[in-house]
C-alpha cells in the first residue's frame, strides 16, 4: 500500500496508514488483555486463600496432621528427639539441596516441622513416616525426604517447601 | 473459492506448503484478488459485521463457559459470581449478552438489505437459503443461551418455547418430555441446553463457510443488481472491500459499546435477575426483542397448532422467496412499486415486534391479526403479483455506469436511512421494556441519583450510610447473599479499608464446619465470608413473615422495574436512563400510608403502599424518622434513609459500575479516533476507484 512513495520521502498517505495500523494494534492488544486476565484466580479464590490458624495441642510427639491452605496439603509434624537429632546432624555437603535444619523450623520450636506436602519432582503427595530417612517417601517416582523435609534420594530436585507461617502462641500457628 | 488460483508464493517455505496444500492460493483468490462490485454501499458491510459478531460470541462464550456452572441450583449464582469476581467478568458477560442482540440487529439489516436489492434471485438461491438456515440456527442458539442464567425469564421462556412442540398432533407430549428430559423444565433441560448452546455456534460457523463459498461462486450482488461484466466494474477485495468493511465494523463497535458499557441491561428483562422459580410465572412473559415479531404472530392465531405453524411458517417462507418473487429486475431501486411495498413490510415487522411486547388483549390482538395477514400477504400475494404487473425502470448497462451516474445526494440519503434504522432499532429493542407493566401501582417518581448517566459514580457517604441502614433495619429479614465482607473494601464500593472490612466482618457470627468432632460451629466472620442470611431456609423466612418470604436484596435494584411507556423508552436509550429499579425501591420505602385510602380494601396482614403493584404489601413500614443515627450530620429522615439504602443496594447489584463507565469512556475515545482514522484511510484507498 506504500507503492506511491519511497522510503526517503514519506508522504501524508504513509503517515495515515502507519497511524491507522498502530491504532489497530493498540486496540487489539487492549482487547486481548481482559480475555487473558480472566483466567487468573478470581477475587473469591484469592479471598479464600487468606491465612489460616492451626491449633497444635492435639498433635502428640511423633504424630503429624495434614491441613489444607490454598488448596495445598500442609504437613505439620511433631518431631521426636531422634528425628530432630538426625535432621540436625546430617553433613550439609551430603545433601542435594543443602539447607540446615535450623533454616527450616522456627527458632525455639525445633519439634515442629511445617512443610507443603507436595513433592518437588512432579507434584504428588509424599507419604509421611516412610522411606529410609525417617521423613517422607513419594510413591510416584521414589523420591525420599528426611525428617526435615529435605530431599535425600530420588528424582526430586529440591527440598519440600516451607510455607510462610508464624507462631501466634506456643500452641498455635498461622499459615499464610 | 472461485476456482484454481494462479497465486504463487515466492518464499520457498510457503511454496513448499502451497504445492502440498494450496491454502495461500485459496485465501488469495477468496479474500485478496476476489473481484468486488465497485458500487457496493455500506449496507454490504454487514456481512463483515456479522462475521465479527459470530467471532465475538464464540470467543466470549467459550470464556464464560470456563466460569459458568450448568446446574439448576448453581447456574444463577455462578453467572452473578462471574460478573462480580472473575477478572473483567462483567465486561465479558455484557459483551456476550448484548452481543446476542447486536448479532440479531445486524442480521436483520443484512436480511432486509438482501430483500431490498433482490440478493436472493437467480443465481443466489442457495446462498439465500443457507442464510435462512443460519438465521434459524441463530434463533435456536439465542434462545438456549437466554435459558442459561436460569432467571425467571430464562425458566419461563424455556417452558413456553418448549411447549410450542406440544402442539404437534399425537406426539406433542412425548416430544416435550423428551426435550425436557423430565416431567417439567429442570436440571436436565438446563444441562442439555448448555451443551447445545456450546455446539450450535460452531454449526453456524460451518454453514457460514458454505454461505461465503456460495457467495464467492455466484459473486456479490450490488445496489444496481447487474452482474460484473468487465474489469472496470470491480475492484479487488483487498484492500478496497477489506478497509471499507473494517470501517463499517468500527462504527458498529461504537454502537455495540454503548450497550456494553453504559446500558448493559437496557435490552434485558428485570425479571431475569430473579432466580428461576418453578412455582410462580412472571406477570408478562416476553421473549427477547429479536423474537417479538414472531411471538406476535404466534399470539394472533387463536388456535394452538395453527399459531405454532404460522410462527414457524413466517420464518420458513423466507426460504421460498426466490420462487415467490420471480421479477427479472433484482434491485428495488428500479422497481417503483416493490420499493414502496418493501418499506411497508419493514414497518409491518417493526409494528409486529411492538405488539409482541404488549399484553395480548383488546386492540393489540386485532392489530396483531391484521399485521400477521400483512406479513404473509407480502410474500404470498404482493411479491408474486408485482412480478407480473410492475413495469421496472431501466437498469444501468453496467456497474461502472451506475457509479458514474451516482448523485451527490446519495450520501445524505444513506445517512438518514442509517439514522432511521438506529431510531427504529432503539424503539424496537426498547419496546420489550413496555411489557413490564406493574398493574395497579403508581409510577415511582424519578429521583436524582449520583450514579446515573455516563459519568455517574456512587456517593461514598451515601453507600456507607446505606450499609448502616441495611445492617440495622433491612438485614433483620432480608439477605444480601451475593455480597462478601471483603467487597466493602473493593474499589468503586463504600470505600472502607481492608482492615475496616475485616473488623466489620468479625462482628458477624458465621456458621462453619463440620469440625474434627463432626459438629457445626459458629465463628467470627472473615472478609471472605458472605453476608449471612437472616433465615436458614425459604420456608423459615416464609413462616416468620406472614407467608411472603422477604427477597434477597443483592440484586433487587436490577430485578425490579416499572413501565416507562412509549416514547419514553426511546429517549431512555439516548439519555442512558436506567434507574427504574432504584426509583422503584426508593418509592416503595417511602410509599407507606398509615390509612388505606377510601374505596380500596387490602387483605388482612398486608399494608398499604402507594407504589407497590396492587398496593397490598406484606412488609410493614420498615423505616421511620430518626430510627438510624448518622454520624456525619445527614438528615435522619425516611427520605434520606430510603435514598441511602437504595444507593447501597444499587452498588450491591452492580459493584463494578464505576470500572465499567471508566473503561467505557476509554473505549469510546479510542473507537472514535480509530473510526476517524479508518474513514480517511478508506478514502485514500478508494481514491483511485471512484
Amino acid at each position: 500500500m506504500t507503492t506511491a512513495s519511497s522510503a526517503d520521502h514519506p508522504t501524508r498517505r504513509d503517515f495515515l496508514y502507519v497511524a491507522t495500523g498502530a491504532a489497530a494494534a493498540v486496540g487489539a492488544a487492549a482487547t486481548v488483555w481482559p480475555l487473558v486476565a480472566q483466567m487468573n484466580p478470581d477475587a473469591a479464590t484469592i479471598a479464600a486463600g487468606a491465612p489460616i490458624e492451626v491449633d497444635l495441642t492435639p498433635i502428640g510427639e511423633g504424630q503429624d496432621i495434614k491441613v489444607f491452605w490454598r488448596g495445598k496439603p500442609i504437613y505439620i509434624s511433631h518431631r521426636t528427639k531422634k528425628q530432630i537429632e538426625e535432621a540436625q546432624n546430617v553433613p550439609l555437603s551430603s545433601l542435594p539441596d543443602p539447607q540446615p535444619d535450623s533454616a527450616r523450623v522456627k527458632p525455639g520450636h525445633d519439634q515442629w516441622l511445617v512443610v507443603i506436602g507436595i513433592c518437588t519432582h512432579l507434584g504428588c503427595i509424599p507419604i509421611a513416616h516412610e522411606g529410609n530417612y525417617d521423613g517422607f517417601f513419594c510413591p510416584c517416582h521414589g523420591s525420599q525426604y528426611d525428617s526435615s523435609g529435605r530431599i535425600r534420594q530420588g528424582p526430586a530436585p529440591a527440598n519440600l517447601v516451607v510455607p510462610p507461617y508464624q507462631f501466634v502462641s506456643d500452641t498455635k500457628i498461622q499459615i499464610g | 473459492m472461485s476456482g484454481p488460483s494462479d497465486f504463487q508464493p515466492t518464499n520457498p517455505a510457503l511454496k513448499w506448503i502451497e504445492r502440498r496444500l494450496p491454502i495461500f492460493g485459496l485465501v488469495h483468490s477468496s479474500f485478496v484478488a476476489y473481484p468486488t462490485p465497485r458500487n457496493l454501499n455500506y449496507w454490504w458491510t454487514f456481512g463483515a459485521i456479522l462475521s465479527m459478531m459470530l467471532a465475538v460470541q464464540i470467543l466470549t462464550g467459550v470464556i464464560l463457559a470456563m466460569h459458568y456452572t450448568p446446574h439448576a441450583d448453581l447456574a444463577f449464582q455462578s453467572v452473578e459470581l462471574i460478573v462480580r469476581n472473575v477478572n473483567y467478568g462483567w465486561l465479558l458477560r455484557n459483551m456476550h449478552a448484548c452481543g446476542a442482540s447486536m448479532f440479531f440487529f445486524a442480521v436483520y439489516i443484512h436480511m432486509f438489505r438482501g430483500l431490498y436489492y433482490g440478493s436472493y434471485k437467480e443465481p443466489r438461491e442457495v446462498l439465500w437459503i443457507l442464510g435462512v438456515i443460519i438465521y434459524l440456527l441463530m434463533m435456536a442458539t439465542g434462545f438456549m443461551g437466554y435459558v442459561l442464567p436460569w432467571g425467571q425469564m430464562s425458566f419461563w421462556g424455556a417452558t413456553v418455547i418448549t411447549n410450542l412442540f406440544s402442539a404437534v398432533p399425537y406426539l406433542g407430549e412425548t416430544i416435550v418430555t423428551w426435550l425436557w428430559g423430565g416431567f417439567a423444565v429442570g436440571n436436565p433441560t438446563l444441562n442439555r441446553f448448555f451443551s447445545l448452546h456450546y455446539l450450535l455456534p460452531f454449526v453456524i460457523a460451518g454453514v457460514v463457510v458454505l454461505h461465503v463459498w456460495a457467495l464467492h461462486v455466484a459473486g456479490q450482488n450490488n445496489p444496481a443488481g447487474v452482474d460484473i461484466k468487465t474489469e472496470k466494474d470491480s475492484v479487488p477485495f483487498t484492500p478496497h472491500a477489506t478497509i471499507k468493511d473494517m470501517f463499517g465494523v468500527t462504527c458498529f463497535l461504537i454502537f455495540y459499546s454503548w450497550f456494553i458499557f453504559y446500558m448493559p441491561n437496557y435490552l434485558g428483562d428485570a425479571d431475569n435477575y430473579i432466580p428461576a422459580n418453578p412455582g410462580v410465572t412472571p406477570a408478562h412473559i416476553v421473549p427477547e426483542w429479536y423474537y417479538l415479531p414472531f411471538y406476535a404472530i404466534l399470539r394472533s392465531i387463536p388456535n394452538k397448532l395453527a399459531g405454532v405453524v404460522c410462527m414457524f411458517g413466517a420464518i420458513i417462507i423466507l426460504a421460498f422467496l426466490p420462487w415467490l418473487d420471480n421479477a427479472k429486475t433484482r434491485s428495488s431501486k428500479y422497481r417503483p412499486l416493490a420499493k414502496q411495498f418493501f418499506w411497508i413490510f419493514v414497518v409491518v415487522c417493526i409494528l409486529l415486534g411492538y405488539l409482541g411486547s404488549q399484553p395480548p388483549e383488546g386492540v393489540y390482538v386485532i392489530a396483531g391479526r391484521i399485521l400477521t395477514v400483512c406479513y404473509f400477504a407480502y410474500f404470498l400475494i404482493v411479491l408474486p403479483l408485482l412480478a407480473r404487473i410492475e413495469t421496472p425502470r431501466p437498469v444501468p448497462n453496467s456497474i461502472a455506469d451506475d457509479v458514474l451516474s451516482r448523485s451527490r445526494g446519495k450520501i445524505a440519503t444513506a445517512a438518514s436511512i442509517a439514522l432511521a434504522f438506529v431510531v427504529a432499532g432503539g424503539l424496537f429493542a426498547g419496546s420489550t421494556q413496555t411489557a413490564r407493566a406493574e398493574e395497579g401501582g403508581n409510577a415511582p417518581p424519578a429521583q436524582k441519583w449520583s450514579f446515573s448517566g455516563p459519568f455517574g459514580m456512587y456517593d461514598r457517604g451515601s453507600l456507607q450510610r446505606g450499609l448502616k441502614v441495611y445492617k440495622e433495619v433491612c438485614s433483620a429479614c432480608h439477605g444480601l447473599s451475593l455480597i462478601a465482607f471483603r467487597n466493602l473494601a473493593d474499589p468503586g464500593g463504600p470505600g472502607y479499608s481492608p482492615a475496616q472490612a475485616a473488623a466489620f466482618a468479625s462482628e458477624y457470627k458465621i456458621k462453619d464446619g463440620p469440625n474434627d468432632q463432626g459438629e457445626m460451629f459458629e465463628r467470627p466472620g472473615r472478609p471472605a465470608d458472605y453476608f449471612p442470611s437472616p433465615f436458614p431456609n425459604e420456608q423459615a423466612a416464609r413462616v416468620a413473615n406472614g407467608g411472603a418470604a422477604p427477597p434477597d436484596l443483592s440484586l433487587i435494584t436490577k430485578a425490579r422495574s416499572y413501565k416507562r411507556g412509549f416514547p419514553q423508552f426511546v429517549f431512555d436509550f439516548f439519555t442512558q436512563y436506567q434507574e427504574q429499579g432504584p426509583d422503584y425501591v426508593s418509592a416503595i420505602l417511602r410509599g407507606f400510608e398509615e390509612k388505606t385510602p377510601a374505596g380500596i380494601t387490602i387483605p388482612e396482614g398486608s399494608y398499604y403502599n402507594t407504589y407497590f403493584p396492587g398496593h397490598a404489601i406484606k412488609m410493614p413500614k420498615p423505616l421511620s424518622d430518626g430510627q438510624v443515627t448518622y454520624d456525619d450530620g445527614s438528615p435522619t429522615t425516611v427520605a434520606q434513609y430510603a435514598h441511602d439504602v437504595t444507593t447501597f443496594l444499587m452498588w450491591a447489584a452492580e459493584p463494578h459500575m464505576e470500572a465499567r463507565k471508566r473503561i467505557g469512556m476509554q473505549v469510546f475515545v479510542f473507537l472514535i479516533i480509530f473510526a476517524i482514522l479508518m474513514y480517511f484511510t478508506k478514502k485514500k484507498v478508494w481514491a483511485d476507484a471512484h
